[in-house]
């Protein structure tokens, strides 16, 4: 298993969709054959078309607001007294996360192709937010689906979602939490895809929404890597770049123009959910060794028991509470080109503490996590080391857990 | 598989004049003795029996039969005792035809030569992968159809020209015509007429093969569609053990009536 140089890593499948001939696929039902399979031609040909690229770089430039900033956190890097620590804020993107990217691609693609209606999963509530707001701007009817779980525990972004004139579907079946919107978003589409576009919400799913999210992120680190050569002259000898990781979206687009480098030189770090300490419960497949199973149309790591069944998952950010990840992530974890480790509910509000008491930064409990390992390696590592993180949302969203748990927000 | 137990059920069928009956139900629903129970009452009437091994993250399924599903995993269903069911049940019905029915993830980790064989020493007939289509379930197909088991090809209303050729040509016995787009249990928002006409269709490039129409037949309509080789109950009869357990009634002896009535509408 080896990643190859110059090619997008979203390209690197095999004709069946797999990357390093396992992670993938397109395991569905037959009925979504034809749907995918359009939707496959119709990106193939989209990606290459100079008016489409066009379109998309005025939204990305005009309606998300790229770029976003690139920063240093001087008192937190004064705080722990070892590397710089710098971070990438994707939270200020219009909507305030990265899911704004893939979601108006969605969009796009889905006018394309001459459908009026477009539907969404989500668990924290971003991608929801973002595909309603994607779909109030092209005129496109909306129906987002998510758990009751997280529908109580990410009110702010539900009633975004209902404000942009988007429906929300409530999910009551399993843990009423993402991996259930995800399942239940997939049925609504196999019942009306002939009208319905359907946006999976992350780079996870069958093959070709991998590559749609992925090629949509991929603009953070477009724009990061420009930035990181303006501020320095040139790419840092030491760079580390953390990120978050529940289906892997914003990891794979702040990674996905640096995967070239040597390792050595820039160093991967994806951070999982741990759950709460102490809990048997989370969600982290990749640093907590699960098995390979197959979620949602895809084969990856998957948190499930002995038998096949998918396992609960538990953490603090509805956004990482996800049994599977993109098989990108897993193709990067076993090439050994980025490193996959977890921060525990508790390590994530303690970062979220320190990086709000110290800068004028509100990240929301997803990069927290990112934050968490930042805050736990730059103690120990040399001054001319760079780690960027990305603060890929905001913690608006999440002013009721934070209230609860922190007594303030 | 000229003289495989699934083609039998077809001609005897086609011999009284009627479509086969088939069923699906879930092992373990709502225990593993009662989905034996429950699966041995219906066969008396239904001519092939489908047989779920429940998935909890199943895309393809509607409420009734994921309800289904939830209580018979909740209820500790198997692996094994999926099997056991199908051997205990074979011990008394040896020629009522057994299908598999279940999400890959399932065959995935219990290791695909491993569930084949066990299949086989089972005396399971046949295997419906719902999330693994043609042409990824190849390899797949091939091993089973070496070992006599029948690999189900199913077929949509989305399905192209193109790919209808090549699954009927990878197909063994039976084909399965998924008769709209729907998850299983929907209402049927297809006129007969129109399913009927897709089931010409399939049937023109190769009438040798058994094709079976699934999704959205209940008592209502099931006898509009009885010109098919084969029509599939699952959702109603699922939905009727729902119910049964709800009301504290005998789930054994009501899905049996459901299943007698749908016969008795294709006699």
């Amino acid at each position: 298993m080896k990643i190859r140089k110059k090619i997008p890593l979203i390209d690197q499948h095999d004709k069946y969709g797999f990357w390093g001939s396992k992670f993938g696929g397109s395991f569905i039902p037959e009925t979504l054959k034809k749907p995918i399979e359009d939707l496959t031609t119709e990106f193939k040909k989209l990606r290459k078309n100079k008016k489409f690229l066009e379109k998309k770089d005025f939204y990305f430039k005009n309606y998300i607001g790229s770029p976003t900033s690139f920063i240093k956190l001087e008192n937190l890097t004064n705080y722990l007294g070892g590397a710089q620590i710098w971070a990438k804020m994707v939270s200020e993107a219009n909507g305030g996360a990265h899911k704004i990217y893939n979601a108006t691609v969605h969009a796009l693609i889905c006018k394309a192709m001459g459908k009026k209606y477009i539907v969404g999963d989500t668990g924290a509530g971003y991608a929801g937010k973002m595909l309603s707001m994607a779909a109030k701007k092209f005129g496109l009817k909306c129906k987002i689906f998510m758990g009751a779980k997280d529908i109580k525990r990410q009110r702010p972004n539900c009633e975004a979602i209902r404000k942009n004139g988007a429906e929300i579907v409530p999910v009551y079946s399993g843990s009423q939490t993402l991996v259930d919107a995800v399942s239940e978003c997939m049925r609504y589409w196999v019942s009306n895809c002939d009208n319905t576009h359907m946006c999976v919400g992350s780079t996870v799913g069958p093959n070709i929404f991998v590559k749609i999210c992925g090629w949509s992120t991929s603009q953070i680190s477009k724009e990061l890597k420009f930035q990181i050569k303006k501020e320095f002259k040139k790419i840092p000898r030491k760079i580390k770049l953390i990120n978050c990781v529940g289906g892997g979206s914003s990891a794979y687009g702040f990674w996905s123009n640096f995967i070239d480098y040597d390792k050595n030189r820039v160093e991967l770090i994806g951070v999982e959910a741990g759950g709460p300490k102490g809990s048997k419960l989370h969600a982290a497949p990749l640093s907590k060794d699960a098995k390979i199973g197959i979620l949602h149309g895809a084969a990856s790591y998957v948190c499930q028991n002995v038998e096949g069944q998918i396992a609960e998952t538990e953490s603090i950010s509805a956004g990482l509470d996800y049994p599977g990840v993109s098989p990108i992530h897993c193709f990067l974890k076993d090439t050994k080109r980025a490193r996959y480790t977890y921060a525990t509910d508790e390590e994530a509000l303690n970062a979220y503490k320190l990086v709000t008491k110290l800068e004028k930064l509100n990240p929301s409990l997803e990069p927290s996590h990112a934050f968490a390992e930042a805050i736990k390696i730059a103690p120990k590592l040399e001054k001319n080391t760079i780690i960027i993180v990305n603060s890929c949302g905001d913690a608006k969203k999440d002013q009721d857990i934070l209230r609860k748990r922190l007594g303030k927000y | 598989m000229h003289n495989s137990l699934i083609i039998k059920a077809f001609r005897r069928a086609q011999d009284e004049g009627r479509p086969a009956l088939l069923t699906y139900t879930v092992a373990g629903d709502y225990t593993k003795k009662k989905s034996l129970e429950i699966l041995k009452s219906i066969s008396n009437y239904s001519d092939i029996c489908e047989l779920g091994f429940p998935h909890n993250t199943p895309i393809a399924d509607g409420g009734q039969i994921q309800t289904s599903s939830y209580r018979a995993i909740k209820n500790g269903i198997k692996m094994k005792d999926v099997f056991s069911i199908v051997k205990n049940f074979k011990k008394i019905k040896k020629n009522k035809p057994i299908i598999l029915m279940g999400y890959f993830n399932m065959i995935y980790q219990y290791g695909e030569d491993k569930f084949i064989k066990i299949c086989k020493t089972s005396k399971v007939d046949g295997l419906i992968v719902v999330d693994l289509p043609y042409p990824e379930n190849k390899k797949f197909a091939y091993k089973c159809k070496k070992n006599k088991i029948n690999f189900i090809q199913l077929i949509s209303p989305t399905t192209s020209k193109i790919r209808l050729n090549k699954i009927i040509k990878e197909s063994h016995d039976m084909i399965y015509y998924i008769s709209m787009l729907s998850t299983t249990g929907g209402k049927l928002k297809v006129s007969p007429k129109k399913i009927l006409r897709e089931y010409t269709k399939i049937k023109s490039h190769n009438k040798h093969k058994k094709v079976v129409i699934g999704f959205g037949i209940t008592e209502k309509s099931i006898n509009s569609l009885k010109k098919a080789d084969g029509l599939v109950v699952g959702s109603a009869i699922c939905n009727e053990i729902t119910r049964s357990i709800k009301k504290g009634q005998n789930a054994v002896t009501n899905a049996t009536n459901v299943v007698k009535k749908l016969k008795n509408k294709i006699i």
